[in-house]
């Protein structure tokens, strides 16, 4: 195995890979401070934060150093490579690197939207020197309101590190953050009248290390140490970008990317970043209902599950043909497992269908060029399909031989008075049902439906079972490619609501508390589809599921 | 000394010395035919054992740096040349340019030849209108007369050359920014490796040359190389990484002296020579307090050290940066140095292309601390820190991408260390250069 020496630490290099001083490092379990340098964008070893000392190892075992610090973002480590990262040189050119961002740096901490996860505070702290020598005015720059719609810039607070114009140069490919002047008079801009809204806009403000370029959405909305993460996936497409959802007493206050090399790398689209807001609609189905002819019995929870085990036995020991459900995309394949197993266990002749899977466009795919037009290769795709689990909902259905049927059909069926039970679960924030489509349906006998915001049935359903957003629950949702990912429950949803996974644990008769993790080590045994569940967690990145189940090989990469 | 024969200005005095035909005349263009006849690698070699060392600052050997091409390579390979000239006190390549443009044009042909490019691509300071002009005149007189194009002189040889004008900035000098800029991008140096011999213009293999490299390439091909190995200095013995300094050489004299200019001679002439015989000595009667070797990136000769030879060897010797560009600035002792160090700083912060955050940051801070030295308010300690932030930037700590911030450093480093008492007079006296608040203003940008 080639070797490297890291800090008189050795590291084994895998053959073929290539790694600069601060992954190598990162692999030792040593930080590497560093600013400009970020894994998905180009190199320009500029900040000069990351300078380490670097040799070789010579044929006969010495080690010549080179007399001069180098970036580290920029040396590769190969074999016999020597890295010393935590010398008295290097921590001096720390010092000086940190003293000079810090020069001009307005130091506006305690209003600033990046103190607590702010790098310039964190390498100031371990690195940096306690005062600064400058007796002289710091440099005045104008903030840039402008620079997008939902983004800011505090100029003065920028060290220019240029991730953000590398990223609309590389990624989004739209190019409109530019440095303008020169020297210490330099500063980030657009150009008049063209501001940053591009579909990925909103990754400047994570790209920035520093509190310069701010989300408009989360400006002073927290403080961030207040904020408590949990991991998830952004539902908004079928693309499902990792996401870390940042929460605070229930209240949701932004979704930011989670680097994952499977399912889309290190960034997120604005319409997935913002795209949250209905979770904190006054509209919200809040409590559930039992109804009789139209009137409200009874809310309690308690009374609703039994009864509804009941109705649901009754109509299917009636006519269990005219029986069906509805299933959602936006679903976990959790809750779509036990809802099929129960509906099948009660008859083999139930429907189970697949409902309205919204699509909006084409695949979207980034880079492009100034006109718009696509660029090869493709570092981000926002997709078409608009739901986070159609692929996941009908691998389950495909277990259980789903129905060819469909929202419509049904809706058809039961305006022909051929429904005795509908169940329907809802869950598409952008809308799922026709009026002409509730119509029909509400001539089934028994309507039930499991939602969280309103439809043209909601009203109507003899069983309304109140269930919650995706931040509210727990579960996983196959992506596109096939990517099963953990979502996580992050708050509590109103008062009245529960999540989706512990009304379907209650209705199918499970014992205790919902726990994801059981039913899909349950779906690992009964579905071959799903063999890589075995394990209950599917850990950091998710796992790939291929047509037989088994967990597909893959190098992560990760950086 | 022997007087020496001019071989680069041999020809500007002559009436109407930018014409084809009076370049014909004096020989022009058979330098071109003879190395046509030669196979590049002959070429190459001939300039490899000249030891021609690049004019434009850094001395790095031409024909060596021509081998660092990639072999059997299928092209395109680019020429750049380097005539941004924008180091203060620096006009050589501009007398070039505007009195005998051929020379540059038959050199930029042998160059091309040898490294087997058929473009080249001028870059011209944008500041120098007068130059473009007759460039301009003179490369399209080369297109009527079949010595730019296709098949020139007959021969399998194409060649076109495009004159560029720069963007104005003195960053567009360092060879990959002036790529950039030539690839129509902001001028920020490019981080190496990769080099430009190998990874240039376009992402194409390219050697940037400056002008009067070229125009001495001419001569060579004309004179041979043992000719050009004739003039100058040897290798000093004591350093083994000094390759000698031949050939003849432009120096620019400005500053307090009578009689400013630009002048010819063989590399090695001492600064006292320059500025005693070929600059009438230093105005006014007074004496040198200080002396530019080569632009002021290279820092300051004091008075005790002009008997430094100006080759490529003697100022490291007296803790300059290096021989530069050969561009002499004479400060009088009436002059005080903090004043002379608030403009080397003021231009090098103005000139930063502002990516490396040691240069961008540091060389501003230099020049905010004299100017409060120059508004009666500098304190003794302030030399040490203008002293240690000199001293952490630049490529030779590892700090920055390219050798401006060297450049911003050195007449710092070199003004407080030789004339430290200048500066600690002047802030014990209280005196004050700066007379009202806008011209402070007028300093910071
Ligand atoms: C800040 C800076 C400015 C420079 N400006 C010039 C210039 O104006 N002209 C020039 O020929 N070289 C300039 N150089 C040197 C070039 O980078 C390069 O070394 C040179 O053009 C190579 O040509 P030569 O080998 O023929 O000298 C500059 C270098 C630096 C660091
Ligand atoms: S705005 Fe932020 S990301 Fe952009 S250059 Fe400045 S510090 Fe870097
Ligand atoms: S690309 Fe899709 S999954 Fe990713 S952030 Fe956007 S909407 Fe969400
Ligand atoms: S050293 Fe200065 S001029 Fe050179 S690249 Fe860095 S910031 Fe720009
Ligand atoms: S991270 Fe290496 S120079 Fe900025």
């Amino acid at each position: 195995m080639p070797t490297a020496i890291i800090n008189n630490q050795p590291l084994e290099l895998k053959p073929g890979e290539q790694l600069n001083c601060i992954q190598a490092a990162q692999r030792i379990g040593y930080e590497i401070p560093s600013y400009c340098w970020h894994p998905a964008l180009s190199v320009v070893a500029s900040c000069r934060m990351c300078l380490v000392e670097v040799g070789d190892t010579k044929p006969d075992g010495t080690v010549v150093m080179q007399p001069k610090l180098v970036p580290g973002c920029q040396t590769p480590v190969k074999e016999g490579t020597v890295v010393i990262a935590n010398s008295e040189k290097v921590k001096a050119a720390q010092k000086a690197t940190l003293e000079y961002l810090l020069l001009n740096h307005p130091l506006d901490c305690p209003t600033c939207d990046q103190a607590g996860e702010c790098f310039l505070q964190d390498y100031s702290y371990k690195y940096g020197r306690g005062y600064s020598r400058l007796q002289e005015p710091k440099n005045i720059k104008p903030d840039k309101d402008h620079i997008g719609a939902n983004i800011t810039l505090f100029t003065d607070r920028c060290i220019m590190c240029t991730r953000c114009v590398r990223f609309t140069r590389e990624v989004s490919g739209t190019s409109e953050l530019q440095v303008v002047s020169r020297g210490s008079a330099e500063q980030i801009d657009i150009f008049p009248g063209m501001p940053c809204d591009n579909k990925l806009a909103g990754n400047v403000v994570d790209l920035c290390p520093v509190g310069a370029l701010c989300s408009k959405d989360f400006l002073y909305q927290q403080r961030v140490w207040w904020l408590k993460t949990t991991k998830s996936v952004c539902p908004n497409c079928s693309t499902g970008c990792s996401v870390d959802v940042d929460q605070n007493e229930d209240q949701l206050y932004r979704l930011t990317p989670r680097s994952n090399p499977i399912s889309q790398g290190d960034f997120m689209c604005d319409e997935g970043r913002f795209g949250w807001k209905y979770i904190h609609s006054d509209e919200r189905l809040t409590f559930p209902a039992r109804r009789k002819n139209g009137e409200v019995r009874t809310r309690d929870w308690d009374d609703i599950i039994p009864s509804l085990q009941k109705a649901l036995a009754k109509a299917v020991a009636k006519a269990p043909e005219k029986c069906a459900a509805v299933f959602s995309p936006w679903m976990t394949v959790e809750e779509a497992f036990m809802l099929a197993a129960y509906l099948r266990g009660l008859s083999p002749k139930v429907k189970l269908a697949l409902g309205p899977v919204k699509t909006v466009g084409e695949d979207d795919t980034y880079p492009k060029d100034f006109y718009g037009k696509p660029i090869e290769p493709v570092k981000f795709t926002i997709r078409a399909e608009k739901a986070p689990n159609r692929r996941g909902v009908e691998m389950v259905l495909n277990h259980f031989g789903g129905s060819a049927t469909t929202l419509g059909d049904l809706a058809a069926d039961g305006a022909a008075g051929k429904l005795e039970a509908i169940y329907l679960v809802g869950g598409d924030p952008a809308g799922w049902l026709e009026p002409h489509q509730a119509a029909g349906l509400s001539k089934a006998a028994l309507v039930i439906l499991q939602d969280f915001l309103p439809s043209a049935i909601s009203d109507r359903a003899d069983f309304l079972l109140t269930g919650g957003s995706f931040a509210e629950r727990d579960g996983s949702f196959v992506n596109y490619k096939g990517l099963a990912q953990e979502i996580g429950r992050a708050i509590r949803g109103p008062d009245g609501t529960r999540p989706d996974g512990r009304i379907l644990w209650d209705l199918t008769g499970r014992k205790g508390l919902f726990n994801p993790a059981a039913i899909r080590k349950e779906m690992a045994e009964k579905i071959p589809a799903f063999a890589a569940f075995k394990q209950g967690a599917l850990g950091e990145f998710g796992v790939l599921l291929n047509e037989h189940g088994a967990p597909e090989a893959h190098v992560v990469a990760k950086t | 000394m022997p007087s020496f024969e001019p071989v680069l200005l041999a020809r500007i005095a002559k009436p109407n010395s930018a014409k084809l035909e009076t370049y014909r005349a004096d020989g022009g263009y058979k330098a071109l035919e003879k190395a046509l006849g030669m196979p590049p690698a002959d070429v190459t070699n001939m300039v490899k054992d000249s030891v021609l060392r690049g004019r434009g600052g850094a001395g790095f050997p031409a024909g060596l740096k021509w081998t660092f091409l990639p072999k059997d390579h299928p092209g395109p390979i680019y020429l750049c040349v380097n005539a941004d000239e924008s180091e203060p006190g620096t006009f050589n390549n501009r007398i070039l340019m505007e009195l005998d443009p051929h020379q540059l044009i038959e050199g930029i042909a042998i160059a091309c030849h040898a490294i087997k490019s058929e473009k080249a691509f001028l870059y011209l300071r944008y500041e120098y209108g007068r130059s473009y002009r007759v460039l301009d005149a003179a490369i399209k007189e080369c297109y009527a007369a079949g010595l730019l194009g296709k098949n020139i002189l007959g021969k399998e040889f194409n060649l076109d050359i495009v004159l560029h004008r720069g963007a104005a900035a003195y960053i567009c000098g360092e060879e990959t920014g002036l790529i950039e800029s030539l690839e129509g991008k902001r001028a920020w140096p490019r981080i190496k490796p990769p080099f430009p011999a190998i990874e240039g213009l376009f992402r194409k293999p390219t050697i940037v040359n400056n002008v009067e490299t070229l125009c001495c390439v001419t001569h060579i091909l004309n004179r041979g190389s043992e000719w050009f190995k004739s003039i100058g200095v040897p290798p000093d013995p004591n350093n083994p990484r000094d390759m000698g300094s031949y050939g003849p050489k432009l120096y620019c004299i400005s500053g307090h002296v009578n009689k400013p200019g630009c002048v010819e001679l063989p590399l090695g002439v001492t600064a006292r020579e320059l500025i005693d015989e070929h600059a009438g000595g230093v105005w006014k009667g007074r004496k040198a307090k200080a002396v530019v070797p080569g632009g002021i990136s290279m820092g300051f000769l004091s008075a005790d050290e002009l008997d430094t030879p100006l080759d490529f060897n003697g100022p490291g010797k007296a803790g300059c940066l290096g021989l530069g560009t050969a561009a002499v600035v004479v400060v009088d002792d009436q002059t005080s140095m903090v004043d002379v160090l608030y403009n080397c700083c003021r231009f090098m912060s103005h000139e930063s292309c502002g990516q490396c955050t040691p240069c961008r940051e540091g060389t501003a801070w230099m020049t905010k601390i004299l100017e409060r030295i120059r508004a009666g308010h500098g304190k003794m300690e302030d030399l040490d820190t203008l002293t240690e932030v000199a001293g952490s930037m630049g490529i030779i700590p590892g700090t920055t991408i390219c050798g401006l911030s060297d450049g911003a450093a050195w007449p710092v480093k070199n003004a407080i260390k030789k004339f430290r008492g200048d500066f600690e007079e002047y802030i014990a006296s209280g005196r004050r250069s700066v007379t009202s608040a806008q011209e402070l203003m007028a300093g910071a940008h």
